[in-house]
């Protein structure tokens, strides 16, 4: 079994709420908590699991703007793993789940150092590394109801851009989407072989904003009312 | 990269120091300029381990949860960090051992002092090599992942080691000729070797950009937001950056210091020990520096998501 998010950024709205969600799910999660510093100051900062940036795509008029979440990539060959010198980061065989030994760490920074998403981050507070757990203490919590047995940015989010699943089940719904969407890894020049997948804008025909043509009967009358009524 | 300071002190110190134990050793073997005095060998030993164990000492304070450094000696088979810990304890004993059967002097024990004297030499080679290993193994930093940083830290650590030793023999009466072509070719060696690094890391090549990162690789891509109103860790410990002029006159600074003018002082006729201090103490800074500058110019691949073209 091998369990991953993939994240549609042709619906992804930028809202951020997955992030939320994250950030309160997992305060009180198996690595909380999450410490945030200055919350209420003039420099407000602190960890977070998952994080959402903004692109512009292309040069205007053909440009797009393309909201990110990034989050671990719980990858295949997790050099976090591999480099930790204490035994703290390790990679679940079961799942594939990578996670971090809250009593082992020793707060050196190597593993993110290694990693190349971002994934990690030290919390000042405890002197750890904590990351992103694909919400362990939800997915297998027998005592919710099956459907809330998901990562909890995947539940809140409204647009429905992440699914949580299965990569190495052929048939699971990430992977199905991933086949027919042309999912993608992040940097996969690194060769971490990232779990976690994209799926890429949609084609569309852009919608042309000159030679309209000539304006019908319908719409003159609009432009007539228009002129008359005050709003 | 953040230049955190107590990692450039553990690597300058306990390369030096490490360096330092080696060339003694050899020194030893080969009695070079007629051969070190017992006192001569005692002190050098003695202050490469106080070196090594300072470097080690500053290496702990970088740690955000110290109290789990113990653990660091278990992923020995995985992680180059912990090979280092696990090569650089192992150092101890057979060093102290050496400079035990040194100090008593005991004709019969020759052997066993120079076994133990090599056995310590190559435990000191793994054991820098293996920090410059920890920097190398990344494929995350471009400046970093070359095989030209072990052989970086190796050159640098033994040049520092030589210009020690050669402060102490100067204090003696060994022919000091020998320890000063020692110094000479060490330097010659690190000066080369850190100039092809410097020469490398200048062209970028084929490295990852913005577009792999996310993945838009058929147009131009540009950050509008980071999505966090202040720093975080990451911006924090991978968002260094240094001005390339300044890092051009550092670089001059690093090659005056710790190159340029050793070798003005090495060839000049018969140095005093006065002098040969000196020249260490220049050295070392200007290895400071050069260490400085080996972690402000590495550039970390997640600074591509934060609106970097290219690292």
């Amino acid at each position: 079994m091998r369990l991953g998010l993939v994240i549609d950024l042709d619906v992804c709205v930028g809202c951020h709420a997955c992030a939320i969600a994250c950030k309160e799910w997992n305060a009180s999660g198996a690595t909380a908590p999450l410490t945030d510093y200055q919350p209420y100051g003039a420099e407000p900062s602190g960890v977070w699991f998952n994080r959402i940036r903004s692109y512009e795509v292309g040069e205007y008029p053909n440009n797009k703007t393309i909201n990110f979440p990034m989050s671990c990539m719980h990858c295949e060959d997790a050099d976090c793993v591999t480099v930790c010198p204490t035994g703290a980061s390790y990679k679940r065989a079961e799942d594939g789940i990578v996670l971090v030994d809250q009593t082992k760490c020793m707060g050196c920074n190597y593993c993110s150092w290694a990693c190349p998403y971002g994934a990690r981050e030290l919390d000042r507070e405890s002197g750890t590394m904590k990351k992103c757990t694909l919400c362990i203490d939800r997915i297998y919590d027998t005592v919710m109801p099956v459907e809330e047995r998901q990562p909890a940015c995947v539940l809140t989010c409204p647009a429905h851009a992440r699914m949580f699943g299965d990569m190495d089940d052929a048939n699971s719904a990430v992977s199905v989407v991933i086949r027919e969407r042309g999912g993608y890894q992040l940097m996969p020049e690194l060769g971490y072989n990232p779990t976690n997948q994209y799926l890429p804008v949609r084609k569309a025909t852009p919608i042309s904003t000159e030679n309209l043509g000539k304006i019908g009967f319908k719409d003159r009358l609009k432009g007539i009312a228009n002129k008359i009524v005050k709003r | 990269m953040h230049p955190a300071f107590s990692v450039i002190f553990f690597t300058v110190s306990s390369g030096a120091g490490f360096g330092l134990f080696a060339l003694l050793v050899l020194a030893d073997l080969l009695g070079l300029g007629g051969g070190l005095s017992t006192d001569q060998r005692l002190i050098a030993g003695i202050v490469a381990l106080i070196l090594v164990s300072a470097g080690l000492l500053s290496s702990v304070f970088h740690l955000a949860n110290p109290k789990n450094a113990w653990r660091a000696f278990s992923r020995y088979r995985t992680s180059w960090l912990a090979r280092e810990g696990v090569f650089a304890v192992m150092f101890f004993p057979f060093a102290v051992a050496y400079l035990g059967l040194t100090w008593l002097n005991i004709e019969n024990l020759d052997w066993l002092k120079n076994t133990v004297g090599v056995l310590a030499a190559l435990i000191a080679w793994l054991t820098v090599f293996s920090t410059g290993m920890i920097y190398a193994c990344l494929k995350t930093i471009r400046q970093w992942n070359s095989p030209l940083v072990p052989a970086n830290y190796l050159a640098l650590g033994h040049f520092l080691g030589a210009l020690i030793l050669l402060a102490i023999a100067g204090g003696g009466d060994v022919q000091i000729g020998a320890y000063v072509s020692l110094a000479m070719g060490l330097l010659v060696a690190a000066a080369v070797l850190k100039a092809i690094y410097y020469f490398w890391i200048a062209d970028p090549g084929a490295t990852s950009s913005i577009q792999t990162a996310t993945g838009f690789t058929r147009g131009t891509v540009r950050l509008l937001d980071t999505g966090h109103t202040h720093g975080t860790f990451l911006t924090q410990e991978f968002g260094f950056q240094i001005a390339r002029q300044f890092s051009l006159l550092l670089k001059f600074v690093v090659f005056v210091a710790a190159f340029v003018f050793p070798a003005v002082l090495l060839l000049s006729a018969q140095p005093t020990q006065n002098n040969l201090f000196l020249l260490a103490v220049v050295a070392v800074v200007g290895i400071i520096a050069e260490r400085w500058l080996f972690f402000a110019e590495a550039r970390h691949v997640v600074n591509l998501y934060h609106g970097a073209q290219r690292t």
